[in-house]
């Protein structure tokens, strides 16, 4: 998403002289792009300006519906349970994001290295997970760690081993932590795998006629290649990390004890609304975690750029 | 990370990069760095680990819908056992609670064919319109539609479901069909691939002939595009067959819901005490749900990897 505008050809592509086909102002273009913006305007653009006019506003059941400023905002500052959602989310973005990006930058490199036998079966079956959807992803998961019965269950009988239980809550997040690894591994590290295939081939040769082994040429010429891919790869998990719901909400049949309503900030606006009708603060909720997680992507966009120059 | 979150799409759509103009050349007879490199069985093996990390809950799912409900619970999991009743377990999905589960699947395809489909064809006229026509306003076009794409899916969801209450859409096949219509990422991408794959001389060519500027989009145009039309099809196909979020928060009649939500209902119906214990239900029904995505998939998974190069390697 951020990413999009991470990308700088909009600014390239516009500015080179390109000719338009008539020079006076012409709307034929509209007649193409319009009905995009349609739609666009009433499932994007509506629901923002919604939700910020929600904030403003508090339903309390006396006076009404009433404008009340920020307060919604100093709630939600404030609140504990959305701190304690956020910190969870926060450290689910600093332990999984970069483990599951290294395994797939090494799995790039590994296929791309020619090194390896049946690179191409192993390039496809790593990337088959992005296609299971999360619901399912999330059930094979959540069945496979049951103590109980799941494979967690077989295998602490099987050699008579105690693994700590998936589920529970000191655990959970890294069992979560798991499943999304294994949604994403093969999504990145094709990301990244494209990425190398683009590199010009005498490039290699070059270096290795000036003796530069495998380790040095990964280091010299493959990663400041792959410095591109690694910052849109960490942006899309940014905000997938801030916006974590699909596989807590669904693991919470599973684990209802350890895995609280405000689990994740995602979770806690959902809850808000559809358990506890409070519209207007989840509302704030949302635009503040919009608002977190966009100037941390940001963050992460400008530090890889930073590091190119 | 739970891009993975089909929540109020763009994430998702935005999640790869943009469209290689020259991928396709490049990749063509460039296996590697060019050098005569020995295999390495040492990494092979290591990649090995990663594939069977990849590949094992899937293996597990294929192996516990042939299990009947009491072997699931009283077998090993990563192994067949009992009978195999793959096809009861299919049969008994398909019928449960008459038929629901056809239903669901039916509500996916109309999803995926409307909402995929109409997306694609949006971003196919949009980002056509952006890269081929200069018109007033284009710039705040680009500004509107980059700077609303930073807005996480979260901020949207629930604001959207108000909206669309009052609108009576919630509850109606147009609450999940109309926010998977918009997609940036396939905006984006159609525009980049349109700039050059279409050339401006064609089409002028085409207008001292006569022909009308739709005219000229649906009969050359679009044929131009077609290689930048598969992989956002294929981005949008994946993402409303996946989407939960957005019909979790739409729908609350079950009629109207998508495997992926039903799917969870049936999950949440047999943890409850006293529920239906179906066990077998949900993971056949599992199996069932992935099956068509993951044929497409490896169809035409060689179109999103030409897809996904260039946007790496432009950023």
């Amino acid at each position: 998403m951020t990413t999009l505008s991470t990308l700088p050809p909009s600014g390239q592509t516009l500015s080179k002289p390109r000719k338009p086909h008539v020079q006076k102002r012409d709307w034929t273009g509209w007649k193409f792009i319009g009905p995009f913006m349609i739609v666009f305007a009433l499932v994007l653009i509506a629901p923002v300006l919604y939700s910020i006019y929600l904030s403003f506003f508090k339903d309390q059941l006396v006076g009404g519906n009433s404008f009340v400023g920020f307060e919604n905002y100093g709630q939600a500052l404030t609140d504990p349970k959305f701190w304690e959602s956020m910190g969870r989310v926060t450290l689910f973005f600093v332990v999984q994001v970069p483990i599951m990006l290294g395994i797939a930058l090494f799995a790039a490199l590994a296929i791309d290295s020619a090194r390896l036998h049946l690179s191409s079966f192993f390039r496809i079956a790593i990337f088959l997970p992005y296609a299971v959807p999360a619901v399912v992803a999330t059930l094979m998961w959540g069945f496979m760690y049951g103590t109980k019965f799941g494979l967690v269950g077989n295998l602490n009988d099987f050699f008579n081993i105690a693994i700590p239980d998936p589920l529970s809550s000191s655990w959970v997040l890294a069992s979560i932590g798991n499943i999304v690894t294994w949604e994403f591994i093969g999504y990145n590290m094709i990301l990244f795998y494209a990425a190398l295939r683009v590199i010009p081939t005498d490039l290699y040769e070059a270096a290795s006629l000036d003796g530069a082994n495998a380790f040095r040429i990964i280091r010299s010429i493959k990663m400041p290649a792959l410095r591109p891919a690694i910052v849109i790869g960490g942006i899309f998990s940014v905000i997938g990390s801030f916006q974590l719901f699909n596989e807590p909400s669904i693991l919470q049949s599973l684990a209802p004890n350890t895995i609280s309503t405000y689990f994740s900030p995602n979770m806690y606006a959902y809850n808000l609304s559809f358990s506890g009708q409070q519209y207007n603060y989840s509302a704030t909720i949302a635009i503040i975690v919009g608002l977190i997680t966009a100037v941390i992507a940001y963050i992460v966009q400008n530090s890889g750029s930073r590091k190119e120059a | 990370m739970s891009t993975t979150d089909q929540t109020l799409a763009p994430a998702e759509k935005a999640k790869a990069p943009r469209m290689s103009r020259y991928t396709s050349e490049k990749k063509a007879g460039k296996s590697n760095q060019g050098l005569h490199t020995k295999k390495s069985i040492i990494l092979t093996v290591i990649m090995g680990a990663l594939l069977i990390y990849s590949l094992l809950p899937l293996f597990w799912l294929f192996v516990n819908s042939t299990k009947t409900q009491a072997e699931l619970l009283n077998s090993f999991g990563l192994w067949f056992s009992g009978p195999n009743a793959l096809w009861d377990n299919i049969v008994a999905t398909l019928s449960y609670n008459d038929g629901v589960f056809v239903r669901w699947f039916g509500n996916t395809l109309l999803y995926v064919v409307v909402g995929a489909g109409g997306a694609t064809f949006l971003a196919a006229l949009g980002g056509y319109g952006l890269a081929k026509f200069n018109f007033p306003g284009k710039k705040a076009v680009f500004a509107v539609v980059l700077g609303a794409v930073a807005i996480p899916g979260t901020a949207l969801a629930v604001p959207t479901f108000l909206m669309f209450s009052q609108m009576g859409l919630t509850n109606t096949p147009w609450a999940v069909i109309l926010p998977s219509l918009i997609s940036p990422f396939g905006l984006y991408l159609i525009w980049t691939y349109a700039l050059d794959a279409v050339p401006t001389e064609v089409l002028e060519a085409a207008r001292m002939d006569g022909s009308g500027e739709f005219r000229t989009f649906f009969t050359i145009s679009l044929k131009l595009l077609a290689p930048g039309l598969v992989t956002v099809l294929l981005f949008t196909l994946v993402a409303t067959w996946n989407n939960y979020f957005l019909p979790l928060i739409m729908l609350s009649e079950p009629t109207w819901y998508p495997l992926t939500v039903g799917l969870n209902q049936w999950n949440q119906q047999a943890q409850t005490v006293g529920g239906d214990v179906i066990y077998n239900l949900v993971i056949t029904g599992s199996l069932l749900t992935i099956v068509p995505i993951v044929v497409a998939f490896l169809f035409l998974q060689r179109y999103w990897q030409s897809g996904l190069a260039a946007g790496s390697v432009k950023a």
